[in-house]
């Protein structure tokens, strides 16, 4: 090696060096441990009853929304909101459940339809009926769970298709999941699975609510026709699909959502398209945790990720449709993000009582 | 008596770590397990570990982290060799290069991987999914341990009685069979036994290669855990582990056999000799193991719309918006490099206590049994699934005396949980190998033990210091599972902004997270490279 390129590494790592390791995370406030922590600003209403306190939200780690929107709530409430991510919707509904007793914060948010039956079960939840927005009332969960949890936000996992390389390769995309055991799509599909992701779940309980219980003959028939599966949607999407990176299949399960972000600068259109007939809707949920210490801010918490500011923000910051129709949409979304008119459908009951067994049944199909 | 006071005073700090930041976090889980709704019930664990698909599951785990270890071992052995004692161009950049893919977030090189044996020359194969990719990939990431933990090992080691062989007539070969193998075996079941238990316990890379189709014991529990909500299924699990464990580091401790090694020098490296080839070979195929995915994932960050441009490195310096985890990457990058000075101290003290007290002289059987034990439950935290420790730290870690849930310090003690054994297996074989005669000898000439421990045992036990210090620090910038876990959504680390970056569409992300994943990679290569050029005056100069 060279003695100026060995030198110039040297200067780089030792700058690095000099710039982290003078501050350890020691050097930080012991106050401000593990979560985010925005001071409170003046301009306290003295009529609301959190002004002082701190609220924490538990959620996903995909959680995100512009700062500039949690400064307004803590200068509206007078409280201090913490948030605090505890990995997917998997993870974070296991930890609500494990730590119910002594929960990790006074509301969570990011509790989706596949998992809600099992948190409402484990009593996760407090009962607060907040006020929906119009379009939010179909999407209310049946029972007791619909004064629990509000919904907040939905997106439905489809059959994404390259348009572009059906074009290329004169075929006719599939429109259907019965297409896709057709030997015409043979090793064309990619997949993210149904145990470890949870777009990878939706698709699975789509396929349940086509096929009721023949669904394990048209995994078979989709495993026999050369459908791949990875363990989550980034190696779906990204290593396996032609439309999102360079992998080599052009049918993979996403979302309604995706094609807005495939929009080929040129042309202005994009070049991919979901297939409106093979979605399940996700919803989000957010609830006020039972056993709280901070059980009126969690309730403001719940109303504030209603309002429509916090509504418009959820398709840039977290990629998902807001529950409110009214507030308006980005561009692109309006444009190419079509939503289904007619998901499939299989209830937060159903899955919470047959998840564990059509889980272990799919993977012995898919690991045969 | 005093003796054993003094151990126990040394193990105190330790026992304690390991005490409330792993055991109580896992029995705690494993109580969730065996006492569902409040009653004891273990037969429900027996009758999981009755199932065919556990014995079948449990088959795969071992053979094929046993197949991984034996080759990491065939590679990494002469790769040390050659690095450690050759003078071979470029051998610290090398050596530095070799840790790259500890950094590397699984599911990137899970891609450059399938595509490598799925596209191109290897296509013919059809590896396309099949253990072969799996035992390659966890090669890939585990030739490092081999090649530090024996190189530091080998670099101390007194060639005076393999010349002598050699002067006797011994081939090469028998010169390696007589003299420098029984010498340097205890670094070698050590590594052999740390990349058995990563290999045993990997997580992603059989997720992310083996298309579902391969589960081993660690994604069972995974699965089990946060997917089925099957807790007596998983305590059921994580018990096995344990217990292989357990079995494997009792023959990990019966193999390596006591160090002779007395006298230690500085050795300069020797020129290459004729001889050398198979090594410079086997040094030559695990580069390129490390390389090609490595290069992969280069070429892939430069590309923007199929023409070569630097877009995606630009991106780096940009947040494009105001939302709450909109840190740039070099931010990112610091958040990381923070953490990973906490969890360096923290695994190097822990595991540097460990090490001295596992390797002083036992007067009796019974100190030697304390020293014994104490040597093994440290190995532990390799063996267990960190999905359990990490609920675990959730449910147990919440109430006084011991609710550090909100500690800053949770996620580098989670991380040097991790590297503390790897610290404890550099530095044991080292320390052992010292003649116990010359602490005495510095005793008797008035030296305090502190004094003692510095002139005589840091003396020698520099270097490998520094390989484990190099360790820790790469095992805590590239730590994903507990991070994401634990960390904050406003001081994201690099990893976790590059999963974020990952799991959003648009092609712009997906380059910009290959780009950051080669700005963590030349950084954790830069600052490895940094480290070994360390020299403490007057110790290192011995």
């Amino acid at each position: 090696m060279n003695r100026a390129l060995r030198t110039t590494l040297a200067t780089i790592t030792a700058l690095t060096l000099t710039g982290a390791a003078s501050c350890t995370l020691l050097a930080d406030d012991g106050d401000d441990s593990g979560e985010t922590k925005i001071e409170a600003t003046d301009g306290v209403d003295p009529a609301d009853a959190i002004a002082g306190t701190t609220v924490t939200l538990v959620t996903h780690d995909s959680f995100n929304l512009p700062k500039k929107l949690i400064r307004q709530f803590q200068k509206d409430t007078g409280a201090t909101l913490k948030i605090r991510p505890s990995g997917d919707a998997g993870k974070l509904t296991n930890a609500l459940a494990l730590s119910q007793s002594n929960p990790i914060g006074d509301v969570a948010f990011g509790v989706d339809n596949t998992f809600a039956s099992r948190a409402v079960d484990e009593d996760v939840f407090a009962t607060y009926a907040a006020e929906l927005p119009g379009s939010a009332e179909k999407l209310r969960l049946d029972g007791d769970a619909g004064d629990k949890l509000a919904p907040i936000d939905q997106a439905s996992v489809c059959v994404n298709v390259d348009t572009a390389w059906f074009e290329k390769n004169d075929q006719e995309p599939p429109t259907s999941l019965d297409d896709l055991t057709d030997p015409a799509y043979k090793d064309l599909t990619v997949i993210p699975g149904a145990a470890t992701s949870s777009p990878g779940l939706a698709f699975l309980l789509a396929t349940i609510a086509e096929y009721g219980d023949d669904w394990p003959d048209y995994w078979t028939d989709l495993v026999g026709n050369g459908a791949e599966l990875t363990e989550g949607w980034t190696d779906a999407y990204y290593g396996g699909f032609t439309g999102g990176g360079d992998g080599d299949r052009p049918i993979v399960v996403s979302y309604d959502t995706s094609p807005a972000f495939t929009v080929d600068k040129k042309t202005g259109e994009t070049t991919t398209a979901a297939l409106l007939d093979t979605c399940f809707r996700q919803v989000e949920y957010a609830g006020v945790l039972e056993n709280a210490n901070n059980p009126v801010g969690g309730q403001a918490v719940v109303d504030w990720l209603l309002s429509p500011e916090v509504q418009a923000a959820l398709p840039d910051n977290m990629y998902v449709f807001p529950v409110d129709d009214s507030v308006a949409l980005p561009k692109e979304w309006a444009k190419f993000a079509q939503q289904p008119t007619e998901p499939y459908e299989v209830s937060a009951d159903d899955i919470s009582e047959h998840r564990a067994e059509w889980l272990t049944e799919w993977t012995d199909i898919v690991s045969r | 008596m005093k003796r054993l006071l003094t151990l126990a005073g040394l193990a105190a700090l330790p026992v304690l770590v390991l005490g409330v930041f792993f055991v109580l976090p896992v029995t705690g889980m494993l109580g969730q397990g065996l006492w569902p709704d409040g009653r004891f019930a273990p037969g429900d664990v027996l009758e999981v570990l009755a199932r065919p698909r556990v014995h079948r599951v449990l088959w795969f785990t071992v053979w094929v982290a046993a197949t991984a270890t034996l080759v990491t071992l065939l590679l990494g052995v002469p790769t040390a060799y050659a690095l450690h004692r050759l003078r071979v161009p470029g051998r610290s950049v090398v050596r530095a290069a070799f840790l790259v893919p500890f950094v590397l977030p699984t599911v990137v090189v899970g891609i450059a991987f399938d595509r490598l044996v799925s596209t191109g020359p290897l296509e013919v194969l059809g590896l396309d999914g099949s253990p072969v990719t799996i035992i390659a990939a966890m090669v890939f990431f585990n030739l490092a341990v081999v090649v530090r933990t024996v190189g530091a090992a080998w670099e101390g080691l007194d060639p005076r009685p393999g010349e002598a062989a050699a002067a006797l007539g011994a081939s090469p070969w028998q010169v390696f069979r007589t003299a420098t193998f029984p010498a340097l075996r205890g670094s070698v079941v050590s590594a052999a036994s740390v990349v058995f238990l990563f290999c045993s316990t990997a997580f992603g890379i059989v997720l992310v290669l083996g298309g579902l189709r391969y589960s081993t014991v660690e994604t069972e529990i995974y699965l089990l855990t946060t997917s089925l909500f099957d807790l007596p299924a998983a305590a059921a699990l994580c018990l096995l582990q344990l217990l292989v464990v357990t079995v494997l580091l009792l023959l990990a401790a019966r193999a390596r056999s006591a160090p002779g090694q007395a006298a230690r020098r500085r050795v300069e490296p020797s020129r290459v000799r004729l001889y050398d080839a198979p090594a410079l070979l086997a040094t030559a195929l695990g580069l390129l193991l490390v390389a090609v995915p490595i290069a992969m994932l280069v070429t892939g960050s430069l590309r923007v719309d199929g023409a070569w441009s630097l877009a995606n490195y630009r991106a780096l310096d940009t947040t494009g918006g105001d939302g709450l985890v909109d840190v740039t990457v070099v931010e990112a990058l610091v958040n990381s490099l923070r953490t990973a000075v906490d969890a360096t101290w923290i695994a190097l003290l822990i595991g540097g206590l460990v090490a001295v007290i596992a390797t002083r002289r036992s007067h009796g059987p019974a100190e030697r049994r304390i020293r014994g034990l104490l040597d093994g439950f440290f190995m532990l935290p390799l063996g267990v699934s960190a999905v359990t420790l990490g609920f675990g730290f959730l449910i147990t870690l919440d109430e006084p005396p011991v609710n550090f849930r909100e500690s800053p310090l949770l996620v580098p003690i989670a991380q040097a949980l991790v590297a503390m054994p790897l610290v404890v297996r550099t530095l044991v074989p080292v320390l052992a190998g010292i003649d116990d005669r010359q602490r005495q000898a510095a005793h008797s000439l008035g030296a305090s033990p502190l004094r003692a421990l510095v002139t005589i045992d840091l003396a020698v036990v520099w270097k490998p210091l520094l390989a484990a210090a190099g360790f820790a620090f790469a095992i805590s910038l590239g730590e994903f599972g507990a991070t994401s876990f634990l960390s904050r959504v406003d001081h994201p680390t690099l990893p976790v902004l590059i999963y974020r970056l990952l799991g959003q569409p648009g092609t712009h992300n997906y380059g910009m997270a290959l780009a950051a994943a080669v700005v963590l990679a030349l950084a954790t290569a830069s600052v490895m490279f940094v480290v070994e050029r360390l020299r403490v005056p007057g110790v290192g100069g011995f």
